[in-house]
C-alpha cells in the first residue's frame, strides 16, 4: 500500500495510458452491442488486423524494426500513414465479418447464442490466419518514439508517448461522440438502437446503419491498434484475445451501449489495474480487473452509467 | 430488391427449413416406432460398440498421429463437460463463458487432495478426491452464480468468462496450488489387474476412455430425468420466459443457482477424471480458449439435446486430433466450420424437439417481416 501511495501519480498516468487504448476498443464493443444487442466476439481480431496493417504500412515506407528514430516531420507522416492504414483495414476487417458472420444469421432470425458462435468462429478464423500467414511469434513493430519525459504532473513524469496517445484517443472519441450526436448518419445509428423496426418504419436503412456502425468500430479499433503498437512495440497474432476482454469488460463496466461508459470505464478500468497490481503484484492484475468488474455489477447491474446509446442523446 | 424477389427467398428457405427439420424427424419417428425389444438390442449393440472402440481400432476412424485411446479418453472427457455446460446454457438458457474454471476447480482438488507432493499433502486417494471435487466445484458454483444471477445475458457472459481467468491466475500465481509448474503425481482411480499391475496405469489409457464412457452414460441418464423433473421443467421455463416464469410463480434465482451447481457438478467431475488420466496438471491445461470450445460443443450439437451435444463434444474434441496432420491450419478450419455451421444450421446439428419449434416460430416471423 505504501508502494501505491508512493508511486500513486505514476501509477495514474500509466493507468490512464493503458485505460485509453481499452476505451478506444470499448467504443466498437458498446456500439455493436448499441445497435445489435450482440457481443461482437471478433471486435479483438478486428483490433489485431490493425495491429498488423500498420506494421505493413511502415515496412513499405522501408522502416525496419531496429532502425533509429526518425526525424520528427517524418515521424508524424509515418504515423499518420500507419494511423490511415490500420483504420482502413481494421474497418475491412469488421465489415466482412459483418457480411459474412453476422448479416446471413440475421436474415433467418437467428437466437443470439449462434451469432456469438459464429462470432467466435469469426475470431478463430482472422486470428489464426494471422498466425499461419504471418508469424506466430511476436512481430516487432518499428521505432518511431523515443519516450523522453516532457513535463512533471503531482510528481509523476509524463511521456511524449503517454501524451500522444491520451491525447489522440480522446480526439478520436470526441469525433466519435460528435457523429452520432450530430450527424444524419449518427441520427441513423441513434434511431436503430432504440427501435429497429420503428426505425425502419421510418425509412431508415436498417443494414446500412448496422454497416456503418461496424465500419465505426473498426476505425476506432483502428486507431487503438497504432496507438498499441506505439506503446508496446510489438503484436502477436493473438494478442487480440486478452485486449479484447479488457476492452469488453471496459464495455460493460461503464455500461453496455453507452459511448460515454465506454470511455469511463476504459480509463476506470486501467486505473484500477494498476493500483490493484501496485498493492498486491503485477501477477493478479488480470484478477484485480475482473473482481472490480463482478463488483461495480452486484451494485449497478447495468454499469456504472447504465445502458443508453439511444436513449442518451450520446 | 423488390417483394416478390423477397417472398421467392422466403419460401426456398422455408422448403430448405422443412427438408432440414424432415432429416432430423424422420429417423426419430422411425426410431420410435421400433418395438421396444428391438430399441434396446440395438441400443445395446451400439453401447458394445462404443466400448470396444479402442481395441477394434477402426482405420478410418483411428488417428494415425496421436494415440487413439487417448483421444478416445479427451473426447469423453469433452463429452462430460458439454454435458454438464448443456445444463447451464441449454436447458437454463444462461450464458456461462467461463466453465471452465469449474473444470479447473475440479482437478485441482483432486491434485491438491491427492497428490503427495501438493503442499497439503493429504495424499486421499482418487475415490475420496472425486466427491470433494465435485462439492468443491458446486461451492464455486454457488459462489459464482449467488452474487451474479440476477444479471442478465451478455453481463453474465462477461462476468462468467472473467470468473473462469479468476481461477486460472490464481492457479497460476498462488503457491499451493502449484503455480505454473502445476502439480504432479496426482492420484488415479483405484483397481488392479491380475498380474498385480494397476488397472489405470500410465501407459494404456483404454481403462480410462471406458471409464469416462461409463460416466457419460450415467450424466446422460441423470440429466435426462432431471430435465423432466420439475427443476427441469423450471429450467426451461426460464430459458423460454424469465418473467413470465417468475410470475408463475417458479422462484428463478433459486432454479438458476440450481443450474450452476448442477452444472459446476458435472464439470468438476469432468476436471477429476481429466486430472486423474493426466497425473499432472498445471493452469496451461485450463485456458479460456476451452470454455470456448465447449460452448461451441453445446451450440454445434444442438443446445438443450444431450445426444446432441455430445455429437457436438465428438466433433469438436475429435476433429482436430484427426486431421493433426493439418495442424497449422486446423484452428482457422474450425472457426471457419463455426461460421459456416451457424449460417447453415443455426438450430445445431441435432437440435432439441423444443427449440426445432421455436426456430420454425422465428423463420415465421421473418416471412410475416416481423423482425425480433
Amino acid at each position: 500500500v505504501q508502494f501505491l501511495l508512493d508511486n500513486f501519480w505514476d501509477l495514474s498516468v500509466t493507468g490512464l495510458t493503458q485505460g485509453a487504448i481499452y476505451a478506444l476498443i470499448a467504443l466498437g464493443y458498446t456500439l455493436v452491442y448499441g445497435v445489435l444487442r450482440l457481443i461482437n466476439f471478433a471486435h479483438s481480431e478486428v483490433f489485431v488486423t490493425g495491429t498488423f496493417a500498420s506494421i505493413f504500412v511502415l515496412h513499405a515506407f522501408g522502416l525496419g524494426s531496429d532502425d533509429p528514430v526518425p526525424s520528427a516531420g517524418m515521424v508524424v507522416l509515418y504515423i499518420a500513414a500507419a494511423a490511415v492504414g490500420a483504420m482502413v483495414a481494421s474497418a475491412a476487417t469488421a465489415l466482412v465479418v459483418e457480411r459474412v458472420a453476422y448479416r446471413p444469421l440475421r436474415r433467418r432470425n437467428a437466437p443470439p447464442l449462434v451469432f456469438l458462435i459464429s462470432a467466435i468462429g469469426a475470431s478463430f478464423a482472422i486470428s489464426e490466419a494471422f498466425g499461419v500467414l504471418v508469424d506466430r511469434n511476436n512481430v516487432r513493430v518499428p521505432n518511431l518514439i523515443e519516450p523522453q519525459t516532457q513535463f512533471h504532473l503531482f510528481g509523476a513524469s509524463v511521456n511524449n508517448r503517454q501524451l500522444l496517445i491520451v491525447a489522440a484517443a480522446i480526439v478520436m472519441m470526441l469525433c466519435l461522440d460528435q457523429f452520432i450526436r450530430r450527424t444524419r448518419l449518427g441520427r441513423g445509428i441513434r434511431a436503430v438502437s432504440q427501435d429497429p423496426d420503428s426505425a425502419a418504419l421510418m425509412g431508415v436503412n436498417k443494414d446500412r446503419v448496422i454497416a456503418l456502425t461496424f465500419i465505426l468500430g473498426g476505425l476506432m479499433a483502428g486507431g487503438a491498434a497504432v496507438l498499441y503498437d506505439l506503446q508496446f512495440g510489438v503484436t502477436r497474432f493473438n494478442a487480440g484475445f486478452v485486449l479484447g476482454i479488457k476492452a469488453f469488460t471496459a464495455a460493460v463496466l461503464g455500461g453496455i451501449g453507452n459511448l460515454r461508459g465506454a470511455l469511463l470505464g476504459g480509463l476506470l478500468l486501467g486505473l484500477m489495474e494498476n493500483y490493484g497490481s501496485a498493492i498486491i503484484g503485477s501477477e493478479w492484475r488480470d484478477v484485480v480487473a475482473f473482481v472490480f468488474l463482478i463488483v461495480v455489477l452486484m451494485f449497478r447491474p447495468t454499469g456504472i452509467l447504465g445502458e443508453s446509446l439511444g436513449k442518451a442523446r450520446a | 430488391m423488390t417483394i416478390s424477389d423477397r417472398l421467392g427467398l422466403a419460401d426456398r428457405l422455408r422448403a430448405l427449413d422443412d427438408r432440414r427439420v424432415q432429416l432430423v424427424t424422420r429417423p426419430r419417428q422411425w426410431w420410435n416406432g421400433l418395438p421396444k425389444p428391438v430399441q434396446w438390442v440395438a441400443f445395446g449393440a451400439f453401447a458394445v460398440l462404443l466400448v470396444l472402440l479402442p481395441i477394434l481400432d477402426p482405420p478410418i476412424l483411428s488417428t494415425p498421429d496421436s494415440d487413439f485411446p487417448t483421444v478416445l479418453f479427451i473426447v469423453g472427457v469433452y463429452c462430460l463437460a458439454a454435458l454438464g455446460l448443456n445444463i447451464v446454457v441449454g436447458l437454463a438458457g444462461l450464458l456461462d463463458l467461463g466453465y471452465v474454471g469449474f473444470y479447473a476447480v475440479g482437478a485441482y482438488s483432486v491434485a491438491v487432495f491427492g497428490s503427495p507432493s501438493s503442499q497439503l499433502a493429504t495424499a486421499y486417494p482418487w475415490l475420496v478426491c472425486v466427491p470433494i471435487a465435485i462439492a468443491l466445484a458446486m461451492v464455486a458454483g454457488v459462489i459464482l452464480g449467488a452474487p451474479t444471477l440476477r444479471l442478465r445475458g451478455d453481463y453474465l457472459a462477461i462476468v462468467t468468462l472473467g470468473f473462469g481467468e479468476i481461477v486460472r491466475l490464481t492457479a497460476l500465481n498462488s503457491g499451493v496450488l502449484g503455480g505454473a509448474a502445476g502439480i504432479s503425481d496426482v492420484p488415479a482411480p483405484p483397481g488392479e489387474l491380475a498380474d498385480g499391475s494397476r488397472l489405470f496405469g500410465v501407459i494404456d489409457a483404454k481403462p480410462y476412455y471406458w471409464l469416462a464412457l461409463g460416466l457419460i452414460f450415467v450424466i446422460v441418464a441423470a440429466s435426462r430425468n432431471l430435465e423432466r423433473s420439475r427443476v427441469g421443467r423450471a429450467w426451461l421455463a426460464i430459458r423460454e420466459d424469465e418473467d413470465a416464469a417468475e410470475l408463475m410463480g417458479v422462484p428463478t434465482f433459486k432454479f438458476k443457482l440450481w443450474a450452476f451447481a448442477m452444472g459446476a457438478a458435472v464439470g468438476g467431475l469432468a476436471g477429476a477424471v481429466f486430472a486423474g488420466q493426466q497425473g499432472f496438471i498445471n493452469p496451461e491445461s485450463f485456458i479460456i480458449q476451452l470454455s470456448i470450445l465447449f460452448l461451441a460443443a453445446v451450440v454445434v450439437g444442438g443446445a438443450g439435446n444431450r445426444l446432441g451435444v455430445v455429437v457436438g463434444a465428438i466433433l469438436v474434441a475429435y476433429l482436430p486430433e484427426r486431421f493433426r496432420e493439418l495442424a497449422e491450419y486446423r484452428i482457422l478450419v474450425f472457426g471457419l466450420a463455426l461460421i459456416v455451421m451457424s449460417v447453415f444450421r443455426p438450430q445445431g446439428l441435432l437440435p432439441s424437439r423444443r427449440r426445432a419449434v421455436e426456430l420454425a416460430a422465428r423463420q415465421d416471423q421473418v416471412e410475416a417481416g416481423v423482425n425480433v
